[in-house]
C-alpha cells in the first residue's frame, strides 16, 4: 500500500488550518471556520481510527513506513508506527475536536487565530508520535512549542505572560541539551535513524552522558520533580482547551521518548539510572500530592496531581518489566482522557462563576445534577477506581514494580492513597455542602455541548476501564519487542563484560 | 594578458558608480531616477555573477585576485540583499529627504569594495578592498546629517574604524615583514615554520576583521551606530560588510594560515563564544528595536564564527548556510521596520510595536516568524542555520562550544520572546499605515515566505554551499 496514510494525518489539520486562516469570516462570528476546524480534526480521528483498524498487531516492525529524501545525505524524513504510538497518535486525534467543541465556552476573541493555533499543534503532536528520525522528532516535538506559548500568552488568564515565558524557557533548556545529543548520535553511530540505531546499538562508554541529555529534555515535559513547576502556573494561566492538551498529550511526548528513545537507545544508561528515576518519581508521587492537598486552586490541584501520576508513569517504565510498562502507557492514555476531562470540568464551571478558587464553590450537587454525576466519574478515575481506567494502569504499574523492587512499591502506593484523599476531598468541597454564594443557584446545569464532550470522555473511561483488551492488545507486541531488545542488550554487555 | 571577461562584473559596477555620478551631476532633480538606475545596475550585476558560476577557479593579477566558487556565491548573496535593500529603503529615503542622488552611489561603491574584499587573494587588494566599502560606510552611516544621532554614529564609526584598520594594517606589514611577500598562496608556502611575528599579524588581522564584524570584544561601535544611522543604512550595515567581512575571514585564515589552526583556532572559539553570550545577555535590556538588532547580529555572528572555528570544510559551508539565512532574517525584520510608519514617521522603540497584533495582524505575523526563527526555534529557517553549524561544531568535538552556544540561544529566546509578548500579549497603541512601497512588500513576503517554508526543502541550499570548498 503507498497511500501516505501518516503524512496525510500529520498534514490534514495543517491544511486546516491554511484554510481557516484564508476564509474570511469577519462577519457571523467566526462560527463557520469552527466548523471548518471541527470536520478537519473529526475527519482526521476517523483516519487514525482506520489506521488502528488495518494496523497488524502481531507484528513487531513499524508499520506504514514513509522514508524520503530529506536533508540530503545526511537525514531522512522517516516516519512509521509502532502498537505504542498508535495508541497516543488515536488520542491526539479524539482529544483534538474535544477542544475545539470546548472552545465555545471559553474563547472570547480571536477563535479564528485559536482554531488555527490548535489544529498546527495537531499536526506537531501527531508529528511526534510518527516520527523515526531523531532529527524529525525533535523538529516536531520543539515546533510544538510555538503554538502552544501562543495559546497560553494570548488566550489565558492574568498571569498568562509569566506563565508562558516559563513554559517556553524551561523546555527550550531542556530540550538543546537533547539536540547536542542527538547531533552527538549521528556522528558516533553515523545515523539518526531510529531502526538503524536500534540495530546499530550505541557505544557503552557514550550512553550515560547521551541518557542524561535526553533525560534534561524530557524530565523537564514530563514534568519530573524538580523542573515541574511549570507546569501548575502553565495550567492555571492556560485557556482550558489549552490546558486540556497540555494535560492530555504534551506531557505524554516525554513518556512515549522515554519508552522509545531512552529505553531503546540507551539500554545500559537505562538501567544504570533506575535508581535516580525512581527517587525522583517517588518524590513527585507523594511529595506533589500533598501539594495536592494544599491548593486553594481547582486547576493547580489537578495540575499537581497530573505531576504525581505521571511519576507513576516513569516509575513504570523504569521497571523494565512488561506489566510495568504496558501499564505506564495504559495509564499515560486513561490520564490523558481523565485528566483532560477534569480540566474541562473546571472550565465549565468556571465560565459560569469566574473563579477557580476551591472555596468560592459548594453545594453544586443541587444546582447542577448532571454536572456532579460527570464530575464523579472523573474523580473515581483519578483517584484509581476499579472499573475505570485509571485504575488498570496504576495497577500494572504498581504489579511491574513489586516485582522489581518491594519498598520502592510499597511507597508509591501510598500515592494511590493521597490520591484518594485529594481527590474526593476536591469533589467534596464543590459538590457537597452548603452553597456558599448565593450567585451559585444562578448557575445552569450542563449545555448540550457540554455532555457531548464530557460523555464522549466518559465512554472510553469506563468502557477500556471494564475491557482493556483492545488497548492491550494493540501494545502488546511492541511492549514485548523493547523489552526483548532491552534484555538483549543488558545481557551481551555483561557476557562482554565477563 | 590576463582574462578580463572574469572581472567584468567589478568592471562594471565601477562604470556603473561614475557614470551615475556624471548624470547625477549635470541633471537637475535627478536623484529617484539615479536611485533606480542604480538598483537596476545591481539586477545586472547579478545577471553577470551568475553568468560566472560556471567558471572553474581561476586566479587574476599574479594570483593576487581570485573568482572561485566561494567568491561568487558570497557576491551572489551580497548583490541579492543589497537589492532588496535598495527596494525595501526607497520610501524611507525619500520621506526622510534623504534621497539624494550620492546615496545609491555611495551604496554601489561599497558594494564594489566589498566584492574586491570577497575576491581578494592579496593583503593589499584585501586592504583596498576594505578601505574603500569602509569609507562610503563612514558617509552612509552620518547620511542625514542634520540628525545629532547619525552624525554621532558615522563620527564614532569613523574613528573606531580607523583605529581597527591601523591595527590590521600593522599585521599586515608584520606578515609582510615575515613572510616576505603580501600573497596569501605564497605565505603559505613562506610559513613552514612557526614564527612569533606571523602570529602576532595573524592575530593583530583577527582584530581588525573581527571589528568589522563585530564580535564580541570588538562590538562596542555596533550598537550606536545601528541605532544612529539612518534604518536604510543600518540594514546595510547589518548584512552586508559581514558578508564581505566573513568572507575574507574564511579566505585569510583557511588559505594562508590553515598550518597555524592551533595558534587561531583558540581566538576564534573565544570570539564566538563571548559574541553569543553577550549578544544574547546584552540584548535583553533593550528598548530601542534597532540597537536589539545590533546586539542580536553580535550574537548571529558568534554562531558563524563557531563554524568558522572548526577548521573544516564543513564548517566553511555551515557558516556561509548561517549567513544566507542570516540575511533573509535580517531583510525580513527590517523589511517590518520600515513598515512601522505614522504620519511620516518610523517608530523603532520596542513600546511601539504594543497590541500590533490587533491593527495589524499579517504584520505581526510576519514578525512572529521572523523572531521564533531568529530564536532558532524549529521547524523554521534559523533553526536549520544553527543545525548546521553545530552538526560541524560537534562533528569536531568541540562540545564546549555546542553547549555554550546552545545554552545561549536559550537565553536569546527570552528577549525575542519579550518582543512576541509585546506584539501579541499587550493592549493596542499605534495604528500604522499601509501604504507601503511594492519592493517593501515583496521583500517581506518572500522573505517571510523563504523562513516558513525552508523546512519542506533543506536541501537545495546545502547543496550548492557544499560544492565551496576552500582548503
Amino acid at each position: 500500500m503507498n497511500f501516505p496514510i501518516l503524512s496525510s494525518l500529520i498534514l490534514l489539520p495543517t491544511l486546516g488550518a491554511i484554510f481557516i486562516l484564508f476564509t474570511n469570516s469577519s462577519n457571523k462570528k467566526y462560527q463557520s471556520s469552527k466548523y471548518v476546524a471541527l470536520f478537519i480534526s473529526l475527519a482526521n480521528f476517523l483516519l487514525s481510527l482506520y489506521l488502528w483498524f488495518i494496523f497488524d498487531k502481531s507484528s513487531v516492525e513499524f508499520q506504514f513506513l514513509e522514508n524520503r529524501e530529506w536533508l540530503s545525505g545526511y537525514i531522512n524524513y522517516k516516519v512509521g508506527v509502532d502498537g505504542i504510538s498508535i495508541l497516543f497518535i488515536i488520542l491526539t486525534t479524539f482529544i483534538t475536536p474535544i477542544c475545539i467543541i470546548s472552545v465555545n465556552a471559553t474563547i472570547k476573541n480571536k477563535l479564528k487565530d485559536f482554531l488555527i493555533a490548535i489544529l498546527i499543534m495537531e499536526t506537531f503532536m501527531i508529528g511526534v508520535f510518527c516520527s523515526l528520525d531523531l532529527v524529525v522528532f525533535y523538529l516536531f516535538f520543539e515546533a510544538g512549542l510555538i503554538p502552544m506559548f501562543l495559546i497560553i500568552g494570548i488566550w489565558g488568564g492574568e498571569r498568562r505572560v509569566y506563565s508562558a515565558f516559563k513554559f517556553f524557557l524551561y523546555t527550550l533548556l531542556g530540550s538543546v541539551l537533547m539536540l547536542i545529543a542527538i547531533i552527538s548520535i549521528y556522528w558516533i553511530a553515523g545515523t539518526t535513524d531510529v531502526e538503524k540505531l536500534y540495530e546499530v546499538g550505541i557505544d557503552a562508554k557514550y550512553q550515560n552522558l547521551l541518557w542524561l541529555a535526553f533525560f534534561s529534555s524530557f524530565a523537564v515535559k514530563t514534568p519530573m520533580w524538580p523542573v515541574h513547576t511549570w507546569l501548575p502556573d502553565a495550567h492555571v494561566e492556560a485557556p482550558t482547551a489549552g490546558s486540556v492538551l497540555l494535560a492530555a498529550i504534551l506531557l505524554k511526548m516525554a513518556g512515549y521518548g522515554f519508552i522509545r528513545f531512552s529505553l531503546g537507545l540507551f539500554p545500559l544508561a537505562s538501567e544504570y539510572f533506575v535508581p535516580l528515576i525512581f527517587i525522583l518519581s517517588l518524590i513527585a508521587i507523594i511529595y506533589t500530592s500533598f501539594v495536592a492537598l494544599m491548593q486553594e486552586d481547582m486547576k493547580k490541584l489537578i495540575a499537581y496531581s497530573s505531576v504525581a501520576h505521571m511519576g507513576f508513569v516513569t516509575l513504570g517504565i523504569f521497571t523494565m518489566t512488561q506489566q510495568g510498562i504496558e501499564g505506564s502507557i495504559f495509564q499515560m492514555i486513561s490520564h490523558g482522557l481523565i485528566s483532560a476531562a477534569l480540566f474541562l470540568c473546571v472550565g465549565v464551571i468556571y465560565e459560569r462563576h469566574h473563579t477557580r478558587l476551591i472555596s468560592e464553590y459548594g453545594g453544586l450537587v443541587s444546582v447542577m445534577p448532571r454536572y456532579a454525576v460527570v464530575f464523579m466519574v472523573f474523580t473515581l478515575g483519578a483517584l484509581g477506581l476499579p472499573g475505570t481506567t485509571g485504575f488498570i494502569g496504576e495497577f500494572l504499574i504498581l504489579m511491574g514494580t513489586f516485582k522489581k523492587n518491594f519498598i520502592v512499591a510499597t511507597i508509591a502506593s501510598l500515592g494511590v492513597i493521597l490520591a484518594a484523599a485529594y481527590m474526593l476531598w476536591l469533589y467534596k468541597r464543590i459538590i457537597f455542602g452548603e452553597i456558599v454564594n448565593q450567585n451559585l443557584k444562578l448557575m445552569v446545569d450542563l449545555k448540550r455541548f457540554e455532555i457531548v464532550i464530557l460523555f464522549s470522555l466518559v465512554l472510553p473511561i469506563i468502557l477500556f476501564g471494564f475491557y482493556p483488551e483492545p488497548l492491550m492488545d494493540t501494545i502488546k507486541v511492541s511492549v514485548g519487542n523493547v523489552l526483548e531488545m532491552y534484555n538483549l542488550n543488558i545481557n551481551s554487555n555483561i557476557a562482554y563484560n565477563n | 594578458m590576463e582574462n578580463l571577461e572574469l572581472i567584468v562584473p567589478e568592471i562594471f559596477i565601477s562604470i556603473a558608480i561614475m557614470f551615475l555620478l556624471i548624470l547625477g551631476v549635470f541633471k537637475k532633480n535627478s536623484s529617484i531616477l539615479v536611485y533606480n538606475l542604480a538598483t537596476i545596475s545591481l539586477i545586472l550585476l547579478l545577471a553577470l555573477i551568475y553568468n560566472l558560476s560556471s567558471i572553474s577557479d581561476t586566479s587574476l593579477f599574479n594570483e593576487s585576485y581570485k573568482i572561485d566558487k566561494l567568491s561568487n556565491f558570497m557576491k551572489f548573496l551580497m548583490i541579492i540583499s543589497g537589492i532588496f535593500v535598495m527596494l525595501t529603503s526607497s520610501k524611507y529615503l525619500q520621506i526622510n529627504k534623504l534621497n539624494k542622488i550620492e546615496y545609491p552611489v555611495l551604496v554601489l561603491s561599497s558594494i564594489l569594495g566589498m566584492m574586491v574584499m570577497i575576491s581578494s587573494n592579496d593583503l593589499i587588494v584585501f586592504y583596498m578592498g576594505l578601505e574603500l566599502q569602509s569609507l562610503s560606510l563612514y558617509v552612509l552611516a552620518s547620511f542625514n546629517r542634520e540628525n545629532l544621532l547619525s552624525t554621532e554614529s558615522g563620527l564614532k564609526y569613523f574613528v573606531l574604524s580607523a583605529l581597527s584598520s591601523g591595527l590590521l594594517l600593522y599585521g599586515c606589514s608584520l606578515i609582510y615583514g615575515f613572510s616576505e611577500t603580501t600573497n596569501f598562496n605564497i605565505i603559505l608556502d613562506n610559513s613552514n615554520e612557526i614564527q612569533y611575528g606571523l602570529i602576532f599579524g595573524v592575530v593583530f588581522i583577527i582584530v581588525g576583521l573581527a571589528f568589522k564584524i563585530s564580535a564580541v570584544p570588538f562590538h562596542m561601535w555596533a550598537p550606536d551606530v545601528y541605532q544612529g544611522s539612518p534604518t536604510s543604512v543600518t540594514i546595510l550595515f547589518a548584512i552586508l560588510p559581514k558578508i564581505a567581512a566573513l568572507t575574507v575571514f574564511i579566505r585569510f585564515l583557511y588559505v594562508p594560515f590553515i598550518n597555524m589552526i592551533d595558534q587561531w583556532q583558540l581566538i576564534i572559539v573565544f570570539l564566538s563564544i563571548a559574541s553569543m553570550i553577550f549578544g544574547a545577555v546584552a540584548a535583553i535590556g533593550q528598548t530601542n528595536l534597532k540597537r536589539l538588532v545590533a546586539y542580536s547580529s553580535i550574537g548571529h555572528m558568534g554562531y558563524a564564527l563557531a563554524g568558522l572555528a572548526t577548521g573544516t570544510n564543513q564548517g566553511i559551508q555551515s557558516s556561509i548556510t548561517y549567513m544566507s539565512i542570516y540575511l533573509v532574517m535580517n531583510l525580513a525584520f527590517f523589511s517590518c521596520l520600515f513598515m512601522l510608519r505614522k504620519n511620516d514617521d518610523y517608530y523603532e522603540k520596542i513600546e511601539d510595536l504594543s497590541g500590533l497584533s490587533k491593527n495589524h495582524p499579517l504584520l505581526a505575523f510576519s514578525f512572529l516568524i521572523i523572531l521564533f526563527s531568529l530564536a532558532g526555534i524549529p521547524p523554521l529557517a534559523g533553526f536549520f542555520a544553527k543545525f548546521y553549524v553545530f552538526m560541524s561544531v560537534i562533528e569536531e568535538s568541540m562540545y564546549f562550544l555546542a553547549v555554550v552556544g546552545l545554552l545561549s540561544t536559550v537565553i536569546a529566546a527570552f528577549y525575542y520572546l519579550r518582543i512576541i509578548k509585546i506584539i501579541y500579549f499587550d493592549p493596542e497603541k499605534h495604528k500604522y499605515e499601509t501604504n507601503h512601497s511594492v519592493g517593501l512588500k515583496i521583500t517581506l513576503i518572500l522573505s517571510t515566505l523563504f523562513i516558513i517554508v525552508y523546512f519542506i526543502y533543506p536541501s537545495g541550499l546545502t547543496e550548492i554551499v557544499s560544492k565551496i570548498n576552500v582548503i
